[in-house]
């Protein structure tokens, strides 16, 4: 009966949902405060109630009740438990609900903490938060029941999880994903409030801002993960592969940065009003047209979900409806919007503005990128795949004067400012780059590498700007820690955003130079050499898992001598699916990351075995933690927890 | 003029989604398989083998004009079991099927094929699985579907059933529709 009560509940949120459309709306329109306020407990209602059918949806994954055909195609009695828990959103149907429960979760977090917006925004940031629910639950519930029972004959025991999926990182990465993704959404019905009011100034951008900047966090970290998991777990040693998938994920997140930098001069200046709002509806659709491309099955994919057109065409559908709808009240009521007040050649809103423009442009670059071999394939013109040598190409040229007007853009001032001011602190930032790039593009390879000196070249360019910056700011203070304690929180999560970008660029740019990888034939008590490491096979063996056999290679790596570390590679045979899959062996620090992966047996006891040393790697990750940590501080901010404060436009500073 | 530009956006994915509209209907007659093989639309491989009656053929022997579905199988396979009874269907229904006897030995090949029926015009005896690696085998049963011009059209890891067939058939109907165009224009 659980089931059976997990897809009733699902229909009772479906309906809750709907009254949490209508019913505020229908408040606004009265100006009734009680229609208005009713939207609190429907929203509450409706998240308890996707909630409890997403948990029973866990019992009977934990409970392997393979008479449900979703649990039968994607779970196994022999899973352990954590895996059969992260198995319910391992595949199309329980990643959906889990997507639901996300959105309503939001929707939830603005009803509860929104204490500071008038009533009328909060009823209508809801009500289309409610329209957005009930397109997912309608979309769950009509065509991707994971309740669907496998009766009267079911299932002896599941077909098992994909045992790509059978790790760590998945149990953590979708969950971080769809709150970075769904997030947007907030962003999204905000601007839908703000046309539907025509109220768009300083004020709602502050409400704003701190919705973003979570949901922008939590992308940035879902991302990351996902590249993370990719590197360890798909045993290539790469760490992007610019995958349909990816690309999808990459998107919104690239909107979404534009989107955090252009509330900052929409909160400070009451400027770049259209462009915030386009960006605030864009982000969230491209989040929806990922969905689409990832589930209906119009492209490929290694990652891709088990497609199916009818899914597409009601996802395609529904974001016709979302999208189109929206962009319909943008232009209907953006004719008439004043012009906005100017800022000179020389300003931080200048700054803001390449930012966001080549944001923008990277975005396009991704989508035309992917949906191009769908273009050619559907006019018949045969089939293309465009390959990371584009997506790479165009990444270093927009990304880099990205970085290069990163630098001197955070040290501007608002409205106006004077070459002259930031010149001193620009030339000696230059200075010490140059040097600091050169002599470790001479020193750190083995020769000289352009591609390493570029990205230490980037890196100090932003961070000595940052530190001389923050030197000028606690300069006039009592004393140090005081000058430190004074400065706000926002201004530590731009500087420690900005910083994690820089890590993540040395991550990228180092590894590029710095990584060397071979494939050798080892056979027990053959050694290998590379990087100065000294990689020894101890010996083969069989390891039993719970639910696979695997061939073992025990590898011991010395440096000069001196014990570094062992690792153990694998290769699994998972019982219950019949796959092959191959574990690699990692020993990872700050400073380089020991990577072997095992081939393909060659007989006589030899194993093909891939052997990576990747200086840097993790710089890459860990970066884009500060980053998405930066943003996190932002929020924390007191001037977004001040309640009930009117004012017009940008004076705080 | 400048009024009319903010509905730029709007215009602009509404022609976005008109396009998906349209690949969501290609994709509908045209799915994208399974495992795209990097063979799809590519010539099938040149091969020069023996049948499991002994003797000696090569890729002409495949390419007839006709639309052929190519079948890989051993009498090692379980599932090539299950998928033999559908596949006799096909066969009766007019469908040329040619095997591909994978890493099996000859003798339990012939066994097998007696216990159950012969539906194959003739089997390509692929021992050491030299063409199975040239057409991408990940493992058995995989069908394949070949136009008339010896073109890799379609390509299914795993058993071909009811439902897979559903997807393949309008597949294979449009290849054989347009074999006889070829037919018919020369």
């Amino acid at each position: 009966m659980i089931p059976e009560f997990g897809h009733l509940a699902l229909v009772l949120a479906l309906c809750f949902s709907l009254a949490q459309t209508f019913v505020p709306m229908w408040g606004v329109r009265q100006q009734s405060a009680v229609l208005m306020n009713v939207s609190v407990p429907l929203v509450l209602m409706a998240f308890l109630l996707t909630l409890v059918s997403f948990i029973f949806l866990e019992i009977s994954f934990l409970r392997d009740d393979f008479s449900l055909v979703y649990a039968a195609n994607n779970s196994n009695s022999l899973l352990p438990w954590y895996y059969k828990f992260s198995a319910v959103w391992g595949a199309h149907e329980g990643s959906m609900l889990l997507w639901a429960l996300v959105l309503v979760g939001w929707s939830l977090a603005v009803a509860l903490f929104s204490g500071n917006l008038p009533l009328e925004v909060r009823a209508i940031v809801l009500s289309v938060q409610g329209a957005l629910a009930v397109g997912f639950l309608l979309f769950i519930i009509f065509t991707s029941n994971p309740f669907d029972r496998m009766l009267p004959f079911p299932a002896a025991d599941g077909a098992d999880l994909n045992p790509l999926l059978q790790d760590f990182g998945l149990i953590v990465h979708p969950p971080l994903l769809y709150m970075g993704y769904v997030g947007l959404s907030v962003a999204f019905s905000f601007a839908v409030a703000a046309l539907i009011l025509g109220r768009l100034d300083a004020e709602w951008a502050r409400w704003l801002r701190p919705w973003i900047n979570t949901a922008w966090a939590f992308l940035t970290g879902g991302i990351a993960l996902g590249s993370w998991w990719a590197y360890y777990e798909l045993g290539w040693g790469g760490w992007w592969f610019w995958d349909p998938v990816e690309n999808a994920s990459l998107m919104p997140w690239l909107l979404g940065t534009a989107l955090v930098h252009s509330l900052a001069v929409s909160e400070k200046r009451n400027m770049f009003k259209r462009w915030t709002l386009l960006l605030a509806l864009f982000a969230f659709s491209l989040s929806l047209l990922g969905a689409f491309l990832v589930r209906s099955g119009v492209l490929t994919s290694v990652h891709a979900f088990a497609s199916d057109p009818e899914r597409g065409v009601f996802i395609l559908v529904f974001l016709s409806i979302v999208i189109g709808s929206s962009l319909l009240l943008y232009g209907l009521r953006m004719k008439d919007l004043e012009a906005s007040p100017g800022f000179e050649p020389v300003s931080r809103e200048t700054a803001l503005l390449i930012n966001n423009v080549l944001f923008v442009l990277m975005c396009a670059v991704v989508l035309l990128g992917t949906l191009y071999p769908l273009v050619i394939d559907m006019f018949g013109l045969g089939s293309v795949s465009v390959g990371p040598p584009y997506f790479n190409l165009f990444a270093a040229i927009i990304f880099i004067p990205l970085l290069l007007a990163m630098a001197p853009g955070q040290i501007l001032r608002w409205k106006r400012d004077q070459l002259s001011r930031i010149k001193p602190t620009s030339l000696l930032s230059l200075a010490i780059s140059l040097t600091g790039a050169l002599l470790l593009g001479f020193l750190l390879p083995p020769e000289f590498s352009v591609v390493l000196t570029a990205g230490a070249f980037l890196g100090l360019w932003v961070v000595t700007h940052g530190l001389i910056d923050l030197r000028k700011q606690i300069k006039n203070a009592d004393g140090f820690f005081a000058g430190l304690k004074r400065l706000s929180l926002s201004y530590w999560g731009m500087q420690l955003g900005h910083l994690g970008v820089t890590v993540c660029v040395v991550g990228i740019t180092f590894s590029v130079a710095l990584s060397d990888s071979r494939d050798a034939r080892l056979a027990p008590g053959d050694t290998y050499d590379l990087n100065g490491y000294h990689f020894e096979l101890v010996e083969y063996r069989q390891v039993r898992g719970p639910n696979y056999v695997a061939d073992e290679a025990f590898v011991a790596v010395t440096k000069n001598g001196r014990p570094v570390t062992e690792v153990f590679p694998q290769k699994r045979r998972y019982a219950a699916s019949d796959q092959v899959m191959t574990e690699a062996g990692i020993s990872g620090n700050l400073w380089r990351d020991l990577y072997v992966s095992m081939g393909e047996p060659l007989g006589g006891g030899a194993w093909s075995v891939r052997i990576y040393v990747k200086p840097f790697v993790r710089w890459i990750w860990y970066g884009a933690m500060l980053t998405a940590l930066g943003a996190l501080l932002a929020v924390a901010d007191k001037r977004y927890r001040r309640r009930g404060v009117t004012s017009t436009s940008g004076a705080t500073l | 003029m400048k009024k009319l530009l903010v509905f730029l956006p709007l215009i602009l994915f509404i022609m976005v989604a008109s396009f998906f509209f349209y690949a969501l209907q290609v994709r509908k007659e045209r799915p994208v398989s399974e495992l795209a093989s990097a063979l799809i639309d590519r010539p099938f491989p040149e091969f020069e083998l023996q049948t499991l009656e002994g003797q000696m053929i090569n890729r002409n022997a495949l390419v007839t004009g006709e639309v052929t579905l190519v079948n890989v199988w051993g009498s090692w396979c379980i599932a090539c079991r299950a998928e033999h009874p559908y596949l006799q269907e096909l066969a009766e229904s007019g469908v040329r099927i040619v095997g591909i006897n994978y890493k099996d030995p000859k003798e339990s090949a012939i066994e097998w094929l007696n216990r159950f029926g012969d539906i194959a015009e003739f089997h390509i005896v692929d021992r050491d699985g030299r063409l199975g690696i040239n057409l991408g085998v990940y493992g058995a049963p995989e069908t394949y579907l070949i136009d008339s011009q010896g073109y890799i059209r379609y390509k299914k890891v795993g058993i071909v059933d009811d439902y897979e067939w559903a997807k393949i058939k309008p597949v294979y109907e449009r290849l054989v529709k347009q074999s006889e165009a070829v037919d018919s224009g020369a």
